[in-house]
């Protein structure tokens, strides 16, 4: 890979790279690229031959607040990095200072924490699916998927007031007690939804511009996923059979009997497909929890002030775009000395000139779409 | 005197029909936009419009007065000349086209002996402009948008021509009421003679009309700045009204070509004719939709709007039964020809773009080269194949004498292997390709 | 009356539209004018009854041959064109070159119209339509220059091809 770090031209030196090749700025302010990303791609006539991506848009500096809160005041803050996922976000969080702590959030806890956790991936990827379609020219998915959604965001504020930013849980465990209803609104929201995964798929698996669009696109072989770091839908349809939740288990997912899909070629087309799938085994999920829910007490054994040992910790969970990682250094007291955000979004977009070489331009919506980036996650 | 009195007799019909045709379509178009948002809507599981007017009937009339409202905004460096005309010379082929051609019976502004040559013609120089627009704005991508929407215009028009080439050999003429006669000499509605060619051109057309999803070179604003947009205001207005009064002649094009133009179904046999009292029926059933809904809207004024709304569809289908029921032989049963054909052929252009919105909103779009290479690599040489297979069943039917009811079909069959064959071997070229994704 | 005025109408846009192509600066309005000089010349077809003329010289001349012109002349950047000088120092020898053969032209006709062969006109509404005429005509007499001519045309097709398509 020696070519991967082609010094950039600017716009006045156009010229030197010779007569066919423009610089073309995909600015950030831009429908399709989810949020503030810019991309300047190198064009030769219609081919993209080079690519860079400019982030930091919407860099707030999270990580850096993060060292003057406390533990228990830096939770919100989590929600707003992946906001399209928050509550993933937050079970990580969670779970990294129980680590630190050396507490346990109690397994009733644990079993509402995954629920709401699958309800969340499910969320995700319809808004994921709704957008990626809309990019790609099918205008009808996005609402269908947006109505789905509609049901999980209910869910969530019944649950903790919030649709978006939700702050679900806690350090130790949950502060809500699930609501009388949850198991029966879960049911009712899994219950159909297979058929409608079976109606996006009726749409768009098998027309043929859709997979026209999509076969054969980005392609990341499992050498280059494993590479780049990739995780996530994005590493498992290249082929690797690599899920965190199965390979250190976390929550209650040892508990519970799911698949993991895998794609063969890593193209556009396998996301496409690990996405779906993974949308029906979280329902299975889902379902399996409700069936369940041990009683007894939602918040582990924590003090009101948390105060960590000095120590470090990392602690990943499969968010669903990818490998979240937390890694915290504690020096002893209230606020963490360091917190580093593994952010898959941002991990996953390095290996975006890769997959966009040699395409046109019009494959470059598919294929930062089919990436599932969220840029308040790149930049944090 | 008297020559000029013959003079003005003689041009009346044809300037009444002109003027109708400026004065309205740009209206129609509206609702036809209207239509377009309450049926993506319906497909998406919402409403649409339903604030301004009942229902949003009076949307398009508020987007009117809005956009001509709005100020006026030309780019500096632009060529302000080529900028002015350029929506215009788009609106104007498009209101030219239709011109040409018969809504029924009695309203045609010419029947030009070469009628569909001359509908095909001018849309030929709509290209301009939209060529012309992208030019103007003096923007790099703003013109590649424009050059790349005119060569996807330029190699569709080749598949329609031929798909109406064979739709031509079958009617024998090029004038647009006889064609429409053929089809009623014939007894069957060239669909059904050329099946093939109907799917050719409603394919063609909607790449014609740059919709999706052929519709890159528009969609492609996200990406690079298309032909339109540094208009705004009116201009873009214009642009947006060119782009469906398109629609509605490529819609007039095939109705008048493929399915039997202002025929009702069945012209030709009697046992049918209760189906003459089907546009009445239907006009009260939408009048009693109208009504129905009339109480449940949220503002008295919107329900007084939507009960005239229903009072003048009763109007409609008193003015389409009228002729039905009075004594035949009087000037008001002679009405009839006229009265219905409008409906009919109006009804049959709607359901063909109810057909374009419901394409629109059901596929993705296509890639640009994927476009292009559908164009030349499939529809050119099914057309082809299509006119030959036309033209030996028409040698099968006149010199050998074979009934129409086995040349036809039995073309047709023999076109749709060649179109397999045709198919499956741009399949295979496509699997060579599927990695890279693009032709190098 | 109304065929003279009709008839002087699309002769002078036509000419006007001519003068106009060679006297712009900015090549995309001579292209512009050039297309309403070919439509003009089309309506004079269509004055003449000769509709299958008329609609062929806007099918293929303005809304072909001059899109491909309009392509080409938008793709190269000709804006060096609006700042070169247009007329060169002795345009007055060429204005009276123009005149003189202009005269001459004219002289020629005049004088020589009584020999030209040219009939009575039948008149054009006793002829079928034109499409049919020129159709049956071409595909009767004038079989072999047809094939001649297609055959070129896809000769000229292929070699664009050819030529355009870069190097794989």
């Amino acid at each position: 890979m020696a070519d991967q770090r082609i010094p950039f031209a600017t716009h006045a030196e156009t010229t030197v790279l010779g007569a066919d090749e423009i610089v073309l700025n995909m600015g950030p302010q831009h429908p399709s690229t989810h949020g503030v990303l810019r991309v300047k791609l190198r064009l030769d006539g219609e081919k993209v031959i080079g690519s860079e991506c400019v982030i930091g848009y919407l860099h707030r500096g999270v990580e850096k607040i993060a060292e003057h809160r406390t533990y228990t005041q830096f939770a919100p803050y989590v929600d707003r990095m992946d906001y399209v996922a928050a509550v993933s976000n937050g079970l990580g969080y969670c779970e990294a200072v129980e680590k630190l702590l050396g507490a346990e959030a109690p397994l009733r806890a644990r079993v509402i924490r995954t629920i709401l956790t699958e309800l969340q991936r499910i969320a995700s990827h319809l808004f994921w699916l709704g957008t990626h379609a809309l990019d790609i020219g099918a205008l009808t998915p996005l609402f269908y998927c947006l109505r789905e959604r509609e049901e999980i965001l209910k869910i969530f504020e019944k649950y903790c007031g919030a649709r978006l930013t939700t702050h679900a849980f806690r350090i130790g465990g949950l502060q809500y007690e699930a609501y009388d209803e949850l198991e029966k609104d879960v049911e009712r929201f899994c219950t159909p939804f297979d058929k409608r995964v079976d109606e996006y798929e009726s749409l768009l698996t098998g027309n043929r511009i859709w997979v026209g669009r999509t076969k054969g696109i980005g392609i990341l072989t499992a050498k280059e996923a494993i590479d780049y770091a990739a995780s996530g839908p994005v590493l498992r349809a290249s082929g690797v059979k690599w899920d965190i939740r199965k390979a250190m288990p976390y929550a209650a997912y040892d508990l519970y009997k799911f698949e993991i899909p895998t794609g063969k070629n890593g193209d556009t087309f396998d996301r496409y497909i690990v996405r779906m799938e993974e949308m029906r085994q979280s329902r299975l999920i889902c379902l399996q929890a409700i069936e369940n829910i041990p009683a007894g007490p939602i918040m582990g054994k924590v003090g009101k002030v948390l105060k960590p040992p000095p120590g470090e910790v990392y602690h990943s969970i499969e968010a669903p775009k990818g490998e979240l990682g937390y890694y915290i250094v504690s020096d002893g007291t209230t606020q963490p000395y360091r917190v580093r955000i593994r952010p898959p979004s941002l991990i996953n977009l390095e290996a975006f000139d890769k997959m966009i070489r040699g395409h046109l331009v019009a494959d470059v919506v598919a294929i930062i779409g089919t990436l599932d980036i969220v840029l308040g996650e790149v930049d944090r | 005197m008297q020559a000029l009195i013959n003079f003005v007799i003689s041009i009346w019909v044809p300037l009444v029909c002109a003027l109708v045709i400026v004065a309205v379509l740009p209206l129609a178009a509206g609702y036809i936009v209207l239509m377009e948002r309450k049926v993506m809507a319906d497909m998406q599981a919402r409403l649409g419009p339903m604030r301004v007017g009942p229902h949003g009937l009076l949307q398009p009339i508020a987007d009117a007065v809005k956009l001509l409202l709005k100020e006026d905004i030309i780019p500096e460096e632009a060529d302000k000349g080529i900028f002015w005309i350029a929506p215009l010379i788009s609106v104007t082929a498009g209101m030219l086209a239709m011109s040409a051609l018969a809504i029924g019976p009695w309203f045609q502004v010419a029947d030009l002996n070469i009628g569909l040559l001359f509908v095909v013609g001018i849309g030929a120089l709509g290209i301009f402009g939209i060529v012309l627009g992208g030019w103007s704005s003096n923007s790099h991508y703003s013109l590649l948008g424009a050059l790349r929407s005119a060569a996807q215009l330029v190699s569709y028009e080749t598949a329609a021509g031929m798909a109406i080439v064979g739709a031509l050999l079958l009617a024998g003429t090029l004038s647009i009421r006889e064609i429409i006669e053929a089809q009623e000499d014939y007894r069957v509605w060239f669909v059904f003679a050329s099946p093939v060619g109907f799917f050719i051109y409603v394919v063609a057309s909607i790449a014609e009309t740059n919709r999706a999803p052929f519709d890159l070179p528009e969609a492609e604003s996200e990406l690079v700045a298309g032909y339109m947009t540094e208009y705004s205001g009116f201009r873009w207005a214009l642009y947006f009204l060119a782009e469906y009064t398109n629609m509605v002649v490529v819609a007039s094009i095939a109705t008048t070509l493929f399915l039997g133009g202002w025929l009702r179904p069945f012209a030709g046999s009697r046992a049918f004719d209760f189906l003459d009292y089907l546009p009445s029926v239907m006009m009260l059933g939408v009048a009693g939709y109208c009504f129905y809904r009339a109480p449940k809207q949220p503002v008295k004024i919107q329900q007084m709007v939507l009960a005239a709304v229903g009072a003048s569809f009763i109007l409609v289908a008193g003015i389409l039964a009228a002729p039905l029921l009075a004594p035949a032989g009087s000037m008001l049963a002679s009405a009839k020809a006229g009265l219905h054909g409008a409906f009919w052929f109006l009804l049959k252009v709607v359901l063909y773009l109810y057909l374009f919105m419901w394409l629109r909103f059901t596929f993705p779009r296509y890639r640009f080269d994927q476009l292009m290479r559908l164009g030349w690599q499939f529809l050119i040489p099914l057309s082809i194949v299509n006119v030959m297979g036309i033209g030996l069943a028409l040698v099968l039917h006149r010199q050998l004498g074979w009934s129409h009811w086995t040349a036809f079909p039995l073309t047709t069959i023999l076109t749709l292997a060649v179109a397999g064959m045709l198919g499956s071997a741009g399949a295979k070229k496509d699997k060579e390709h599927a990695i890279v994704g693009e032709e190098a | 009356m109304l065929d003279q005025i009709v008839f002087y109408f699309f002769a002078a846009l036509a000419v006007i539209s001519a003068l106009l192509v060679v006297t712009r600066r900015n090549v995309v309005q001579s292209a512009i004018f050039l297309i309403t000089a070919l439509l003009a010349t089309a309506g004079i077809f269509l004055q003449l009854h000769a509709e299958f003329l008329f609609i062929v010289q806007v099918i293929l001349y303005a809304g072909g041959i001059m899109v491909l012109f309009v392509f080409v002349i938008m793709l190269i950047n000709l804006d060096v064109s609006i700042h070169q000088v247009q007329f060169n120092r002795q345009w007055w020898l060429g204005l009276l070159l123009a005149l003189v053969l202009g005269a001459q032209l004219i002289l020629a006709v005049a004088l020589g119209r009584s020999g030209l062969p040219l009939g009575e006109p039948a008149p054009a509404t006793a002829l079928e339509p034109s499409t049919q005429l020129v159709g049956r005509v071409l595909f009767n007499e004038y079989m072999l220059p047809f094939e001649i001519a297609s055959i070129l045309l896809l000769v000229a097709m292929i070699g664009a091809v050819v030529m355009a398509k870069k190097k794989v």
